[in-house]
């Protein structure tokens, strides 16, 4: 360990000092860091910090999943009401691609495992897209909500809730009855928990699809493939975290009742 | 890959990926699916199940981790453990509020 060397020793070994790194430097990839015995050290060290700052975004997004179950015990039928408003055809769609992303995305790790230039380029490309897609389809969605009132605030309309015949689109298909105004209220504490948590699901999204443009610019010009894999890795991992957010986020938000 | 480039771990091979996908596919039309049904309190006991056999797959697959370090994995049962103390204790505290009035 050539650093620590460079610490203990005084100014008449310099010499000494400036050949052992040398000799350091010709036995391991230039990735490798000084502090680190070997190459897998460095990845573990880096797969366990990644991990450690999941867990902060597992507690993150816990918070918000608990907020939601406790309120959606307390007004099952605002709850109800308020997921029937979800287009499930949309939150499917989105599962969709989703997955497919999240597939992509494992690809491009092997890609970049194999040292496959070309494919690791086109599977982040397509993981990119994918993402997209996503964030487009939750656009409309949010247009929707956004042209019925549906987002907390003082536009708010209770209209679909106290009068379902009025929203012929949802009524045709579930009925509902009108619920009773107290509860017909708490429908906006639905809807505030759904962009909470779908918005901030979105913004996890736009930073993954950040990270994955600069990616694919290093990627192209032969980053990552030459053994050192541990971004690609690590941001995988961040990627298929926020797969998994949504695929819980899908079934708590849009699936409570559909029959 | 050479001498001392090579990763330790395990690579995981595109058709595991593909098998999982597939699985991912097919556990997203059986939940839409068990939506439409009529299952009484098993609704959201089902929906959770298939959601959690999912995530189940992501983590243990395309996040690699049955083929990681114990460390990973003992960070990872961390970090699930973490998270249903949260619940289970918010919960408790909710449950036990009104005890006795119901």
């Amino acid at each position: 360990m050539p650093d620590s060397h460079a610490i203990a020793h005084n100014g008449e070994e310099t010499a000494d000092n400036a050949y052992s790194a040398d000799i350091a430097h010709g036995e391991h990839p230039a990735y490798l860091r000084h502090h680190f015995n070997s190459t897998e050290q460095q990845a573990d060290t880096t797969n366990f910090a990644m991990w450690l700052f999941l867990l902060t975004e597992v507690m993150f997004f816990g918070g918000l999943f608990t907020a939601y179950l406790i309120y959606r015990n307390w007004y099952y039928p605002a709850f109800v009401a308020g997921s029937h408003q979800l287009n499930v055809i949309w939150g499917t769609t989105n599962t969709l691609v989703l997955i497919l992303s999240s597939f992509t995305m494992a690809m491009g790790v092997w890609c970049a495992e194999t040292r496959r230039r070309r494919g690791l380029v086109l599977c982040l490309s397509l993981t990119f897209l994918l993402g997209l897609a996503f964030l487009g389809i939750k656009t409309i969605e949010y247009g929707e909500k956004i042209e019925k009132h549906h987002v907390p605030g003082f536009h708010y309309s209770l209209q679909s809730f106290d009068d379902p015949a009025s929203d012929p689109e949802i009524y045709k298909e579930y009925h509902d009855k009108a619920l009773m105004p107290d509860m017909a209220r708490h429908t906006e504490l639905y809807f505030s928990l759904y962009f909470a948590m779908t918005g901030m699901h979105a913004l996890h999204m736009i930073i993954g699809i950040a990270i994955l443009a600069f990616m694919i610019v290093r990627a192209r010009a032969g980053a990552y493939t030459s053994g050192h894999v541990t971004f690609v890795e690590n941001f995988g991992l961040y990627w298929h975290f926020v797969d998994i957010v949504w695929i819980y986020l899908f079934a708590l938000l849009y699936l409570i009742s559909r029959h | 890959m050479s001498g001392q480039n090579e990763h330790a771990h395990h690579i995981v091979g595109p058709m595991v990926y593909v098998a999982i996908l597939f699985a991912l596919l097919a556990g997203t039309a059986a939940t839409v699916w068990a939506s439409f049904i009529d299952l009484g309190p098993w609704n959201p006991v089902i929906a959770l199940a298939i959601a959690t056999t999912k995530a189940s797959l992501v983590v243990l697959f395309f996040m690699g981790v049955k083929y990681s370090t114990k460390l990973t994995k003992l960070t990872v049962f961390a970090g699930i453990f973490t998270f249903l103390v949260l619940i289970s204790m918010t919960l408790a505290d909710y449950i036990s509020r009104a005890w006795g009035s119901w």
